[in-house]
């Protein structure tokens, strides 16, 4: 009896956990690290921005995420998608406080950082955090 | 091997429902195992663990059954995951497993359920949300162990 209300509680706060975690995985948020330089990231920043992502050898939406901002960049000239590998990026993984993969950064043209989604973004979410906000 | 030099290679892809069928199955092979205190059922799922996590995801027992019995039934229009995830997230479970079966045998009541309530949250959240383990941990463990 104890033991089968021990298993019922520990279900019930592993789904909100995972209701939780659902809800937030993709969301862009405003964020600021260090600057990074394009010799550490081993590519040429976009004109506007850069969304720099941090996957892992094996992990499914990394794969996805990998895609669809291929798919979302494809086209713009001033929004470029770079995709590292965390794992071979540790420093740079330190010093942005990169914790789980996918995580996407958005830098500005200059390297610095003002929001990054941890988890797998929907494209409007994309979208969105990629519009000029000044037109 | 880094795992970005295993990335360069091709990697094998398997159907993504097959993972989310063995943690089900898991699932309630630990609930079982819980609330029966069943040393049987932990070593079954030690079993499961061991051939998934160092053989292949898709010889383990309950891959074999999602091969065998489910997949004939179910479309076979999918996108491939990388067998690396799910193998990686058999090996977690084994060590879980281990424990839970030191407990058993040396009759320690709290290194039995607590390390099976551990794989069974692990198991649900995979199941029942697609909670990929390895993308929460895998970097962390790397950060932790080379300095």
């Amino acid at each position: 009896m104890k033991s089968s209300l021990t298993l019922v509680v520990v279900l019930l706060l592993s789904s909100l956990y995972g209701l939780w975690f659902r809800k937030t995985r993709g969301t862009v948020k405003a964020h600021t690290a260090p600057a990074v330089t394009a010799e550490e990231i081993g590519a040429a920043f976009g004109s506007r921005l850069t969304l720099l992502q941090f996957s892992s050898a094996f992990c499914t939406p990394c794969r996805a995420t990998r895609a669809l901002l291929t798919d979302v960049t494809k086209g713009l000239g001033d929004v470029k998608h770079v995709d590292i590998d965390a794992e071979s990026h540790l420093e740079l993984v330190r010093k942005l406080d990169i914790r789980s993969t996918p995580t996407t950064l958005i830098l500005d043209h200059r390297g610095v950082e003002i929001g990054r989604a941890v988890g797998a973004p929907k494209r409007e979410q994309v979208v969105d955090a990629i519009t000029p906000m000044d037109i | 091997m880094t795992a970005l030099e295993q990335g360069n290679a091709t990697p094998e892809l398997i159907d993504p429902r097959g993972p989310r069928v063995t943690a089900s199955i898991t699932l309630v092979i630990l609930a079982l195992a819980y609330l029966t205190h069943s040393t049987t059922l932990v070593v079954i799922q030690l079993i499961q663990f061991s051939i998934g996590g160092f053989v292949s995801p898709k010889k383990a027992p309950y891959g074999l059954f999602y091969r065998k019995v489910v997949q004939p039934r179910l479309s076979s229009n999918f996108i491939g995951e990388d067998i690396r995830g799910p193998q990686f997230a058999q090996k977690v479970g084994l060590i879980f497993a281990l424990l839970a079966t030191i407990g058993a045998f040396s009759r320690i009541d709290l290194l039995f359920s607590i390390p099976v309530l551990l794989a069974l949250v692990a198991a649900f959240l995979n199941a029942a949300f697609n909670y990929c383990l390895g993308c929460q941990i895998y970097l962390l463990l790397h950060r932790i162990a080379k300095r």
